[in-house]
């Protein structure tokens, strides 16, 4: 389709043709050309944030939730600056945007016009590819391509900055067909040599261990799907990163729970001993390795990545292999029935005796109390209430978020979005709202800390605005808890500017929101709070006071092994001061 | 990582010559913390838009298959080529260098020039400026030889590489 019009509404045009229904904005100077396009039509529907990072994080919780590209739509200088922590945040977990920002005009670009700042520059590094458009020719083209670049091979964001004159300058639109990019075309299919070479190895194995991750998810429900396949026709054990729960269901019969920093005995000590590790979609993060030189010393390990620079850049691999996890894990169910295939039974049913008995161990056990409310049990309570709901989990970042990934157990893909490598607190609510958008119907939980939840707060007025339901469920322990734990572990127990001070009261600020607010400290009125919220049609945010000094166990310290983690009933114990535990090589971690 | 086992890679990149793609290859070599230690650019075919990107760079040699790697992903980038570990390939450098001085010393350093194929460019009553393209210790140790006689500057482009044969990089 070939048409005249205005740079601005080629911007909407291209936004329906790519399928987009919802975009997360913030107006002004430099987009009013595209806002007065958005005005004019009805396919796609703007939504009003109250911060520009609030856009970039709803596109994202949108885009996880929903496995289309998100986008956001700013103003030139401070709206693209303030959508700089959601792009960056976007590109360390691999999720595919759309950023639109607005530019000052061509010719006055260099001059330090109002507003102006050098975007392409700035975001350069926080994006997977970014464009300054500067000719109304090129605008459908780079339209198009930035969907097909943010939703292709690794996914990511891309920005493309708009100068105003282009907005407004005509020009002839064509569709996205035959938008064929140069020369990013990702491989998806595997070697298939490498991939036999693979599954005799996954054959021969005594003690194997699939280790997945966001990539997973990434590639879609279909990988999902036949990683469970692959899984029960292998009967090898199965850990995830944070990035990859629920890809396989936590009430799979393989499943050891997350491994890692926070992951379970059983997950990290499977992988310590293990003898083969099959590595899927995911990408050695020092949070899951742990000390380089010491992890999983004894194994061959086989990675399959659709990014080659994922592959040997901090853990050496036996056997990489390049493509889609589904196109790989199809090819690998395939070949494994064709071929009629078996693992070593006799040598699993031994590690399996062996991953129970460090199961035994029960890592993620807490003590009670009849008194406080214990982070751990208010999540576990909150699973309960809510499983059946099939809820999308989104969280902010802290102690609560691990917590949230321990207890809260993920049966399916694309319903738990949180923020892992970069680490952004301020996440869970912005994001929860662009899942709702996306699942109207859907409950949708932000599990947040006191902390957090303050630095996106605004968003509860974009919330009330299109009558959003979330539910924001605060474990609120009056501390920077991850940052306490830290200083426990480093610092003497020297709380350095951690503590929670003048906390605004939560209810009254859901009621001055427009929004139901709840507070709970009592364990025995827990149940009846968390029906509540859930039972309430709108936005709540549900304030539940929990034992101050709980930390998170268990935990790898940095710079140690897998098989050096501390637990909770060692912490618990008088005699083991939880300072000593990391060496000065270990502080310099972070 | 170990610092023992570091070699130095020249890494031949074909890139969309597009507004911005060498601050994209400089600005991942910086904010991966990655080295250079020489680096040419150039179009080469202007029809397709081509530019060549020649680095030199040193690290290890998982760094540097990291390196070619990051390189690879960088959207406008067509194709990474190290042609250290395809190992035929041909590096020239070219240098312009000026030398001041009189009498014996300017004898001197047209003799030398003469030896290394050194052209003269520019001259003055009491200077020269030589041409000279080569390998680049071949440079270096020109430079070295004119710094007793005189040298003043020295400007050099940088390496260029290219690999033997028929086929293409
Ligand atoms: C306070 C805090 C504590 C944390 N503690 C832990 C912890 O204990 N345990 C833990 O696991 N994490 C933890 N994290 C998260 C951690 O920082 C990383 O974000 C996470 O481990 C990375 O997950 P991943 O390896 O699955 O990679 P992702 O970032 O999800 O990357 C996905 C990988 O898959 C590849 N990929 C993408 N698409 C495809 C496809 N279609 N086919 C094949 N491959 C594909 C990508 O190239 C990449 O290599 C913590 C984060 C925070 C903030
Ligand atoms: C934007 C940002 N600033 C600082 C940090 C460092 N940080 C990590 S966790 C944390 C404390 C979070 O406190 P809270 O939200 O109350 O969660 P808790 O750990 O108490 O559950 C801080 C400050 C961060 N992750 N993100
Ligand atoms: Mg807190």
């Amino acid at each position: 389709m070939m048409r005249e019009m205005s740079g601005a509404e080629m911007v909407v045009e291209a936004l329906k043709d790519q399928g987009v229904d919802v975009v997360f904005g913030y107006p002004g100077g430099a987009v009013l050309p595209i806002y007065d396009a958005i005005f004019h039509q009805n396919s796609v529907r703007h939504i009003l944030v109250r911060h520009e990072q609030g856009a970039s994080h709803a596109a994202e919780g949108y885009a996880r939730s929903s496995g289309k590209v998100g986008v956001l739509l700013v103003t030139s200088g401070p709206g693209a600056t303030n959508a700089v922590t959601g792009l960056t945040d976007a590109l360390m977990d691999s999720v595919p945007l759309v950023c639109i920002t607005g530019q000052v005009p061509t010719h006055l670009i260099g001059s330090d016009a109002f507003q102006e700042c050098d975007t392409t520059g700035i975001t350069r590094h926080c994006t997977k590819h970014n464009y300054l458009v500067k000719r109304i020719e090129d605008l459908p083209r780079v339209l198009h391509e930035a969907f097909y670049v943010a939703k292709a091979g690794r996914p990511g964001p891309v920005v493309i900055d708009i100068p105003k004159d282009v907005q407004f300058a005509l020009g002839t639109y064509t569709g996205p067909k035959n938008v064929q990019h140069k020369t990013y075309q990702p491989k998806l299919k595997g070697d298939m040599d490498k991939i036999r070479q693979a599954l005799a190895l996954i054959a021969k194995a005594k003690k194997p261990i699939f280790y997945t991750g966001g990539g997973i998810i990434n590639s879609g429900p279909a990988a999902s799907a036949l990683l469970r396949e692959f899984v029960g026709l292998t009967g090898i054990p199965i850990t995830s990163t944070l990035m990859g729960l629920g890809a396989y269901p936590a009430s799979g019969k393989n499943w050891l729970g997350m491994l890692g920093m926070h992951g379970t005995y059983e997950a990290n000590n499977a992988m310590h001993g293990c003898d083969l590790m099959i590595a899927v979609g995911a990408r050695f993060d020092d949070r899951i390795t742990g000390r380089l030189d010491a992890f999983s010393p004894g194994s061959t390990k086989i990675h399959i990545d659709i990014d080659p620079s994922s592959i040997n850049k901090n853990v050496k691999v036996d056997l990489g292999i390049i493509g889609d996890c589904a196109h790989v894990l199809e090819d690998m169910v395939r070949l494994w029935r064709t071929e009629a295939m078996s693992a070593d039974k006799g040598a699993l049913a031994a590690w399996w005796r062996q991953i129970d008995e460090w199961r035994e161990r029960k890592s993620l056990a807490f003590q009670n109390s009849a008194k406080k409310i214990k982070p751990q049990h208010a999540i576990q309570r909150l699973y309960e209430l809510t499983r059946d709901r099939k809820p999308y989990i989104t969280t902010e970042v802290g102690q609560h978020q691990m917590w949230a990934a321990q207890h809260y157990h993920f049966e399916e893909p694309n319903h738990w979005m949180t923020s892992g490598g970069l680490g952004t607190m301020g996440y869970g609510l912005p994001a929860a709202i662009g899942v709702q958008l996306a699942h109207r119907d859907a409950l949708v939980i932000d599990i947040a800390g006191e902390a957090s939840i303050l630095m996106n707060m605004q968003e509860m007025s974009t919330a009330a605005q299109y009558r959003l339901p979330v539910k924001i469920f605060i474990l609120n322990n009056e501390y920077m808890g991850m940052v306490r734990q830290w200083q426990e572990l480093l610092h003497g127990g020297r709380y350095s500017e951690s503590y929670s001070e003048a906390l605004p009261d939560f209810v009254k600020l859901a009621e001055a929101y427009g929004a139901h607010g709840i507070r709970c400290s009592d364990p025995s009125k827990l149940d009846d709070a968390i029906r509540e919220m859930i039972d309430h049609p709108g936005a709540v945010i549900f304030d539940c006071v929990v034992d101050k000094a709980e930390n998170c166990f268990p935990m790898i310290p940095s710079g140690k092994a897998h098989n050096e983690m501390i637990l909770a009933e060692l912490a618990d114990d008088a005699g083991i001061e939880i300072g000593s535990v990391i060496d000065e090589k270990g502080k310099m971690l972070v | 990582m170990s610092k023992s086992n570091v070699e130095t890679h020249t890494l031949s990149v074909l890139v969309d010559n597009e507004p911005g793609v060498l601050a994209r290859v400089v600005g991942l070599f910086s904010g991966r913390g990655y080295n250079i230690e020489s680096l040419t650019v150039a179009e080469v075919a202007h029809a397709e838009h081509l530019s060549r990107i020649t680095i030199v760079t040193s690290g290890t040699p998982e760094a540097i298959e990291q390196i070619s790697h990051q390189l690879d992903r960088l959207v406008p980038v067509h194709t990474v080529t190290d042609l250290t570990l395809a190992g035929n390939s041909i590096e020239r450098e070219l240098a312009m260098v000026k030398v001041r001085g009189r009498g014996e010393n300017r004898v001197e350093a047209m003799r030398l020039a003469d030896a290394f194929r050194a052209r003269v460019i520019d001259a003055s009553t009491e200077s020269f400026v030589f041409e000279l393209t080569g390998r680049p210790d071949k440079i270096d140790q020109f430079v070295e030889l004119m710094r007793p006689i005189g040298l003043v500057e020295v400007s050099r482009t940088g390496i260029a590489a290219i690999s033997r044969g028929p086929e293409q990089m």
